[in-house]
């Protein structure tokens, strides 16, 4: 397993599958997350994009970010799109008409993932391509400014379902994306966290090297929906594992494994603080909406342990 | 000569597939376009074809599959109809802006609602806006002549932009007809092989495909789409003089029957202008000069040479299989614009058909032809051929 260091080498310099001098936000961790996943791949990677952050930002003609092969068509079928390069991959290497091998990768947000391109991804699951698929999750729509999605936590502001004088913002809980993936009995299936790049280069590894379709699905804290200085990504994504809110862990061929059991877990509290979305939760009277969201996160670690204390094959 | 053999239409496309044995085909069912990808899996489980076949979850899914597999290199193909096209439409306008040369066989049905699995021409006259190119066939056999030129014209370097091949639904795609089937190894040399030299597979060189493009350079882009399908009228004819040394046979932008002397002509796309042949040679029986007009390429639509072939046409009458609701109806629309050029221009009859896959009688396009010949027009507004009461 490389070091730190030995994968920051591997997402710099001339060799790297995505370079500077694209336009993401200050802060923003999608960067780092793309460079460790490509950086992953020990063959050329095909990259098909759906629309969001990481396609408008990489992308604005006539300038490109991408020292790989790269696509994007439209924002719900990064899947159907990568089922579609897959196939052609086996035809043309099957007629002789192409040589070596490649890795192919598809990426999206939550919304392209969660919501709008669920079926294609289900779909392309169900029929095992071999290709990898990447969710980088700012549990919102945030490249449009922050609407809700299937990804958004249980009481966020969104503009779409903003806090107000009777709503307290997102009534119900995100789908759980990594158990209806393994649902799929697919081979990998992994959720990772921006501020775990070692975590998150290995499972890229295992994915890629996966006996069929693989998902990673990657928490980003959004530094401009969010709403937190653009100097605590890191932080935040720290948070979100260390109250539990984000487990990371993996399942692969059915089996679970939690990566990460922090000793000592934090309160929500220490992740909702200074998110705007949650701001409205510390305001006298709305106390149990923390309470409520506390036992919705303890109730789904207690589970998942239980999951993997049961060594049943999901 | 080539091999007759009784098939229907959605057989004569699987045919042609068959013979061009795409790399990729993704394949989605729906009624009346079923049989073609059907018929296609049974290739490629009986090892008639090698292509790597791509049964998907949804047709929006089927577009998008076929985009990666062209953008990567090969050559993909799909099939549809009506509520399909509806549904891939998002990646159907995509498709010609990634200047993609996927063929897509498009079998004419009525869009819904109400739902109807008919024949009518909702579908295609949704997507003659988003730059395919567009042919229509008038029986089995032109299908399976329209799907191998449609590929050639695809790929063209001078065009680069996806085909639909249009036939009509059941009425084509249902019934059994004799067609001429070519020698598999001319019709190979005929398609060749799709050149990699876009390839995304090509990964020694990286390429970025789709990129966002603002206002400084968008409408450069789609000018650049419409130069590509400015040129499809020269490939189009290069490519059927190719085909015309294997089959014999011509490939107009349209076709003309009995126009010369015509007084009165109707205009009629795929399987009604059979139907109308018929009504032309019982009107000509009984001494009456009247033509038809078969449009073949309605995209891009040939206007200077329609202008020619009608000039001298004293009174036309078009019939379309589907409606623009609170506009002139579209095939009637692209006949009114050739002509407004001339300088004595042919008084014009809007008339509607056969939606939802009303049969359209010889005796009903003779009534037309009458009505034409009488004289006695209304500019102004659409009539309605077998219309209940």
């Amino acid at each position: 397993m490389p070091t730190l260091q030995e994968i920051a080498l591997k997402t710099s310099g001339a060799d790297a599958r995505i370079v500077s001098g694209h336009r993401m936000c200050s802060g923003c961790g999608i960067g780092s997350i793309i460079k460790t996943v490509l950086a992953a791949s020990d063959k050329p990677v095909i990259v098909i994009s759906a629309t969001g952050c990481l396609e408008v930002v990489t992308t604005i003609y006539p300038f490109t970010a991408w020292n790989t092969p790269w696509m994007h068509v439209t924002f719900e079928n990064a899947a159907s799109v990568a089922a579609g390069v897959e196939a052609a991959y086996k035809a043309l290497k099957r007629r002789g008409k192409i040589e070596g091998d490649v890795n192919i990768l598809a990426v999206a947000g939550d919304g392209g993932t969660y919501d709008i391109g669920f079926q294609a991804l289900s779909g392309a699951l169900e029929r095992r391509h071999k290709f990898m698929y990447l969710a980088y999750d700012n549990e919102g729509y945030m490249n449009t400014g922050n609407q809700r999605s299937g990804a958004t936590p249980f009481g966020a502001s969104t503009t779409t379902v903003p806090a107000g004088k009777i709503s307290l913002g997102k009534p119900q809980w995100r789908k759980n994306l990594v158990e209806i993936v393994a649902a799929h009995r697919i081979p990998y299936v992994a959720q990772a966290a921006v501020n775990n790049t070692i975590d998150l280069y290995k499972k890229a590894q295992k994915g890629f090297n996966a006996d069929g379709p693989a998902v990673l699905v990657v928490l980003q804290p959004c530094t401009s929906n969010w709403s937190f200085d653009s100097s605590l990504t890191i932080q935040y994504s720290k948070l979100a594992i260390e109250t539990n809110f984000w487990p990371l862990y993996e399942i692969e061929n059915g089996v679970v494994h939690v990566n990460t059991k922090p000793s000592n877990r934090k309160p929500i509290e220490d992740f909702l603080k200074g998110q705007s979305r949650f701001r409205h939760l510390f305001k006298p009277g709305n106390e149990h909406v923390i309470v409520e969201m506390q036992k919705m996160i303890d109730d789904e670690w207690a589970r998942l342990l239980k999951l993997e204390e049961s060594g049943i094959q999901l | 000569m080539g091999v007759r053999k009784a098939i229907t239409g959605a057989q004569a496309a699987a045919e042609a597939m068959r013979q061009i044995n795409p790399d990729v085909v993704v394949a989605y069912p729906i009624t009346p376009q079923t049989p073609i990808v059907e018929e296609f899996a049974k290739y490629v489980a009986d090892g008639v074809v090698d292509t790597e076949m791509v049964p998907v979850e949804s047709e929006h899914s089927a577009m998008s599959a076929a985009v990666g597999a062209e953008t990567a290199g090969a050559r993909a193909m799909s099939a549809t109809s009506s509520q399909g096209l509806a549904l891939m439409w998002e990646v159907v306008a995509a498709t010609p802006g990634l200047r993609l040369p996927i063929v897509v066989s498009l079998v004419n049905r009525a869009l819904s609602a109400p739902i109807n699995i008919h024949c009518d021409h909702s579908d295609v006259m949704g997507v003659t806006t988003v730059g395919w190119v567009q042919i229509f066939s008038e029986n089995a056999q032109e299908v399976y002549e329209n799907t191998l030129l449609a590929v050639r014209v695809a790929e063209d370097s001078r065009v680069q932009l996806p085909v639909m091949v249009n036939q009509d639904g059941f009425i084509t795609s249902h019934a059994v007809e004799p067609v001429e089937i070519f020698d598999d190894a001319l019709v190979e040399k005929f398609v060749g092989v799709r050149s990699l030299d876009r390839a995304l597979l090509d990964v020694e060189h990286a390429k970025s495909v789709g990129p966002l493009v603002l206002p400084d350079h968008y409408f450069e882009f789609k000018r650049a789409q419409e130069e590509a399908m400015s040129k499809v009228f020269e490939v189009y004819r290069e490519v059927g003089t190719e085909l015309s040394a294997i089959t014999g046979k011509q490939y107009p932008f349209f076709e003309t029957y009995h126009t010369d002397d015509a007084e009165a002509v109707v205009v009629v796309l795929n399987s009604a202008a059979g139907t109308a042949k018929a009504a032309v040679d019982a009107m000509r029986a009984q001494g009456k000069r009247v033509g038809l007009l078969k449009p073949i390429l309605f995209r891009p639509f040939p206007y200077a040479e329609i202008r020619e072939a009608l000039k001298d046409i004293p009174v036309i009458g078009v019939l379309d299989r589907s409606m623009d609701f609170g506009a002139c109806a579209p095939v009637y629309s692209e006949f009114r614009n050739a002509l407004w050029a001339l300088g004595k221009r042919p008084a014009m009859q809007s008339y509607i058909y056969g939606l939802g896959g009303r049969d359209i009688m010889t005796t009903e396009i003779e009534a037309v032809f009458e009505e034409l010949l009488s004289g006695k027009l209304d500019a102004e507004h659409q009539r309605y051929i077998g219309l209940r009461g």
